[in-house]
């Protein structure tokens, strides 16, 4: 990290478009009148996602909204490096250079971008202006290494368990126009291991309560009260039912995402309906149960 | 207060504290000292310089004194009052550590450095620091920020006390100070570098622990050893700020503040602390004579002689006419030569203020500010009329700031919606507004009747307008309707802008019986009705409206008086005569010499001394205690030197019976101040204030020009 500074060349004027005023006033309505320069970062951010970085009239802009001193934006807007104080390419390449990527191969991935882009530094943009890269520290996807997070105005998304190869591919697509899956770009789901088999949690007696003991507490008025008796029965069956369920539930999720992988090359906006089931597990359990 | 106290263990020596008070203030009450950097009395507590910590007894780690409150020290196990220590190893220890780390980054520049010798990081190292470094990588270095053409500097010296920002956002109000960046690349500037636009900014460099805020019109002028320090009065408002001129031979290099917590506490403003080099320029060193269209140098003797030849014709036919900047002893001098002539046009109000009156009729709290200025602390609803105080007085503007900022008091104007650094209710421009307002039934008018305290301050631009008196009246009218003035408590202020003005009243500088005021002098002076016109350092006064009169011009500056004068009189500037200023709440205050006069200048009761002798009416006095002696006789405030009356005599005072009843206009109030840089002649004279007006000047037309 170095010294931030406002980049030398900067707009005449800023305006939020219609879409970014939309968002500023569901920010803004967060936030009591007295307390409306909590919504600095929020604003910042919109700013950034619309211009693709934040200019000093966007800092002046969001001031007065926010009813606060310029200075004070500009504290903000240099403390966090997420912002952009310079132009970046439209997709800023972000690519994860600490140990756990590093050691998986992190310095092949730089180099494709250095190949592929050019020299390191967000405000060095590629040749047809549509890509930069940095190097950052940890993004905390280590399960996926190595891995980039590529931000353009669309969003912000992880690309994992990437090869130099599929880097490139993915800057070829996104230099195409077209979408990119995003997750990792193996047969991977999430950050599940790679190996075909694995046992885990498929006991069904893991799930059917029999490991359960009954606890009393000692000193506890209900326990000297009632020292057995009918509490036994009750949550055995309640236990089984869910358990059945709880033990078809990952089988079926991992069903549904083998289905979704060859279809590939999805949207990435649709990314999370694939998902879904593994979210819906909780309500299938209830209904089951 | 007993309940309130706690008694805890300093070094092994029990002690009792206030609960409220932090470990630092508690070390400081035992008589024992923390060091710090970015702890500072009048400012919030940031606690990230780490200097101050301490040991705790029972806690793991030590803590920062400054950030931790004796409330939340907790007891030994056995009920025994909590301990702290200041002098453990391991106190002395981690001190060194952040010491350490502190000079990591810090250039080893003292020797061209301007705080050395000053400089708490120096004085500190001395205690805590290493005798050589560790640290054998390059050490960061930073960009110098410009923030004016009062402030120089050296970046790379800053150790991010935050000390400077707080003090722009808290005390100026001029949030423009921040800290950009984070860890070891946080820097302080303002916002895109712009000047400061505080009238206080100057206060930033005393903050400043290091060289890294340092003064620009003094940079490499002289180490602090070498320089003579003298406590004396500030005069550029009238306000009487505490100061301390530093001198070496014979030259005024810097002025600083003092404290005085019932005045200025610690600040000062820009234009106090940097008016020093308009004390060296344009000084009227000897007398001159206008022979022939110019002005050529001639002897005191020769000066004496024309002098007394002028002013020993009819009396009525000669006024005088006291400006801004005076000392009481040298008004006495000339009000008494000028009695003894039988001369009665004698006027001290410059401006045409009508207030203040040389037979007795209007009370001493007619013209003070009553309420003191430590008292602003206690109001709860202030009404402002006619006055810009952030011009006026920015010191006090700062304490009004306060107010606000601790308490729920309520401000309202009436005057020029004027950036105050604070909000407040812009009830009207004139005063009209002021006249029907205590008519009104709600709005402000019943919080300034629900208040406590509350306070009308009237500023110096609403009294020198030719419905002065009823405007007078009207604020009286006002103060005495919201009940401003009881037995303990005196809400009704006037805001002097002349440091000399109250001094002045006190001593009854005013027209005579069939004299002439300020305004009838010049227009008698335009006729010819008045040949002879005496210019006590009075330089805001329309020159052209002399007319053909023989101008006598007393002061120490060349500026308009002086072009205008017939003849000079060379005398002395607040620095260079030990004097009696009062300042705008009646305290009257004693001020050194620090230099002595420049040329042939005399101090100013001289001059009239020596004069008095020329015309057969030598004066009963050959020195200033003779002088003070018979001062104090003829108005005995001059004798309590560092008093404000205050509420004093606050019973039998009747604000409803000031000024005169009658019909106001409604014209807007001016603030006396259109350029808060160049109010008077020394600051006139001065190169710094001159630049910083400019600047001033051209940030007002960019921003005029963006709206």
């Amino acid at each position: 990290m170095s010294v931030r500074r406002l980049a030398a060349v900067q707009p005449d004027s800023f305006a939020f478009s219609k879409d970014s005023e939309a968002k500023i006033a569901f920010w803004m309505n967060k936030y009591p009148e007295e307390r409306k320069a909590s919504a600095v970062i929020p604003l910042l951010w919109i700013a950034q996602k619309q211009e693709g970085w934040v200019c000093e009239p966007a800092m002046r802009e969001i001031a007065a909204r926010c009813a606060m001193p310029y200075i004070r934006v500009y504290e903000v807007a240099t403390f966090y490096t997420m912002f952009n104080l310079e132009p970046v390419g439209e997709h800023l390449i972000q690519v994860c250079g600490t140990t756990p990527c590093w050691l998986r191969g992190a310095d092949g991935l730089k180099a494709v971008c250095e190949k592929r882009i050019g020299k390191k530094g967000r405000g060095n943009l590629s040749a047809d202006g549509k890509f930069s890269w940095e190097e950052v520290e940890c993004l905390g996807a280590c399960s996926n290494a190595p891995m980039v997070q590529i931000s353009n105005p669309y969003g912000d998304y992880y690309y994992e368990d990437l090869t130099p190869e599929a880097l490139e591919a993915i800057l070829n697509d996104l230099a195409a126009g077209k979408t990119v899956e995003t997750g990792p770009v193996t047969r991977r789901h999430c950050s599940e291991p790679t190996e075909a088999k694995v046992k885990v949690l498929e006991d069904a007696a893991l799930f059917d309560g029999s490991y359960a003991k009954p606890v009393t507490l000692p000193h506890s008025a209900r326990a000297a009260a009632k020292p057995d008796g009918d509490r036994k029965s009750k949550p055995a069956s309640g236990a089984a039912g869910s358990a059945k369920a709880a033990a078809e539930a990952p089988k079926k999720a991992r069903d549904t995402a083998a289905k979704a992988k060859p279809a590939a090359k999805k949207p990435a906006a649709k990314k999370p309906a694939a998902k879904k089931p593994a979210a819906k597990k909780p309500a299938a359990k209830k209904k089951d149960g | 207060m007993t309940d309130n106290l706690r008694t805890i263990i300093i070094d092994g020596e029990e002690i009792s504290v206030p609960q409220d008070y932090n470990l630092l203030q508690a070390v400081e009450a035992a008589g024992g000292e923390i060091p710090r950097f970015c702890y500072h009395e009048r400012l919030s507590v940031a606690g990230n310089c780490r200097m101050g910590l301490v040991e705790l007894v029972g806690a793991p780690k030590p803590v920062a004194s400054c950030a931790f409150l004796v409330r939340d020290m907790r007891g030994g196990p056995n009920g025994e009052p909590p301990a702290m220590r200041t002098l453990s190893p391991l106190v002395k220890k981690a001190r060194e550590g952040v010491m350490e780390f502190l000079l990591i980054n810090h250039p080893l520049d003292c020797p061209i450095c301007d705080q050395g010798g000053e400089c708490d990081l120096q004085d500190q190292s001395v205690a805590y620091g290493r005798s050589g470094s560790r640290y054998a990588e390059n050490k960061r270095a930073v960009e110098d920020k410009y923030m004016g053409p009062l402030i120089k500097t050296i970046m790379t010296r800053c150790i991010q006390c935050t000390r400077c920002v707080r003090f722009s956002t808290e005390i100026a109000g001029v949030p423009e100070l921040g800290a950009i960046g984070r860890g070891e690349d946080m820097e302080i500037t303002t916002y895109l570098e712009q000047a400061m636009t505080s009238e206080l900014s100057g206060n930033v460099i005393d903050l400043c622990p290091v060289g890294a805020l340092t003064s620009k019109p003094y940079a490499f002028n002289a180490r602090p050893w070498e320089l003579n320090k003298t406590e004396t009065i500030d005069v550029m408002d009238a306000l009487g700020a505490n100061i301390r001129v530093d001198s070496r031979s014979g030259a005024v290099l810097r002025i600083l503040p003092r404290i005085h917590d019932d005045v200025n506490e610690e600040w000062i403003s820009d234009k106090t602390r940097f008016v020093w080099d308009g004390l060296g320029r344009q000084r009227l060193d000897r007398p001159y004579a206008r022979k022939d269209g110019r002005l050529v140098p001639i002897q005191w003797d020769e000066a004496l002689a024309m002098a007394a030849e002028k002013l020993s014709g009819d009396p009525a036919r000669i006024g005088v006419i006291a400006g801004d900047l005076n000392d009481v002893e040298g008004l006495k001098a000339a009000k008494d030569l000028f009695d003894a002539l039988g001369v009665t046009s004698i006027d001290a109000r410059q401006d045409g203020a009508q207030i203040g009156a040389r037979d007795g009729s209007a009370p001493r709290q007619s013209y003070l500010f009553n309420s003191t200025i430590a008292g602003i602390d206690q109001a709860d609803a202030i009404l402002i009329v006619g006055s810009n105080p952030r011009l006026e007085s920015p010191v006090l503007n700062a304490r009004i700031r306060q107010r606000w900022l601790n308490s729920d008091c309520q401000i309202a104007v009436i005057g020029e919606a004027a950036d105050l650094t604070y909000p407040y209710e812009h009830l009207g421009t004139g005063p009209d507004t002021l006249a029907g307002l205590a008519k009104k039934r709600s709005g402000f008018i019943q919080t300034l009747k629900n208040a406590k305290r509350p306070m009308v301050i009237l500023g110096a631009g609403a009294l020198a307008r030719p419905d002065g008196a009823q405007i007078l009246r009207a604020a009286g009218e006002l103060a005495k309707a919201v009940g401003a003035v009881s037995a303990d408590w005196n809400g009704f202020n006037v805001l002097h802008a002349a440091a000399s003005r109250v001094g002045a009243l006190d001593l009854g500088f005013l027209p005579g019986e069939g004299g002439r005021d300020t305004n009838a002098i010049l227009d008698a002076a335009a006729k010819g009705e008045v040949e002879t016109v005496v210019l006590l350092g009075a330089d805001e006064i329309d020159m052209e409206r002399l007319g053909k009169a023989f101008v006598i011009y007393a002061g120490h500056h060349g500026d308009a008086g002086a072009q205008r004068a017939d003849l000079i009189l060379p005398s002395a500037a607040y620095t260079e005569k030990n004097g009696i200023y009062v300042n705008t709440e009646g305290r009257a205050q004693l001020a050194l010499r620090a230099v002595f006069p420049k040329g042939e200048a005399k101090e100013d009761w001289a001059i009239f001394r020596a004069l008095s002798a020329r015309l057969n009416k030598t004066l009963p006095y050959d020195d200033l205690n003779a002088l003070r002696a018979s001062l104090i006789e003829a108005n005995p405030v001059f004798g309590q030197i560092d008093y404000a009356p205050g509420a004093d005599g606050a019973a039998d005072f009747d604000p409803a019976q000031l000024g005169e009843a009658g019909a106001v206009s409604d014209a807007p109030f001016a603030s006396p101040i259109r350029d808060f840089y160049l109010t008077n002649p020394i600051a006139r004279a001065s190169k710094t204030m001159g630049e910083c007006s400019a600047v001033t000047a051209a940030a007002r037309a960019e921003l005029q020009a963006a709206e």
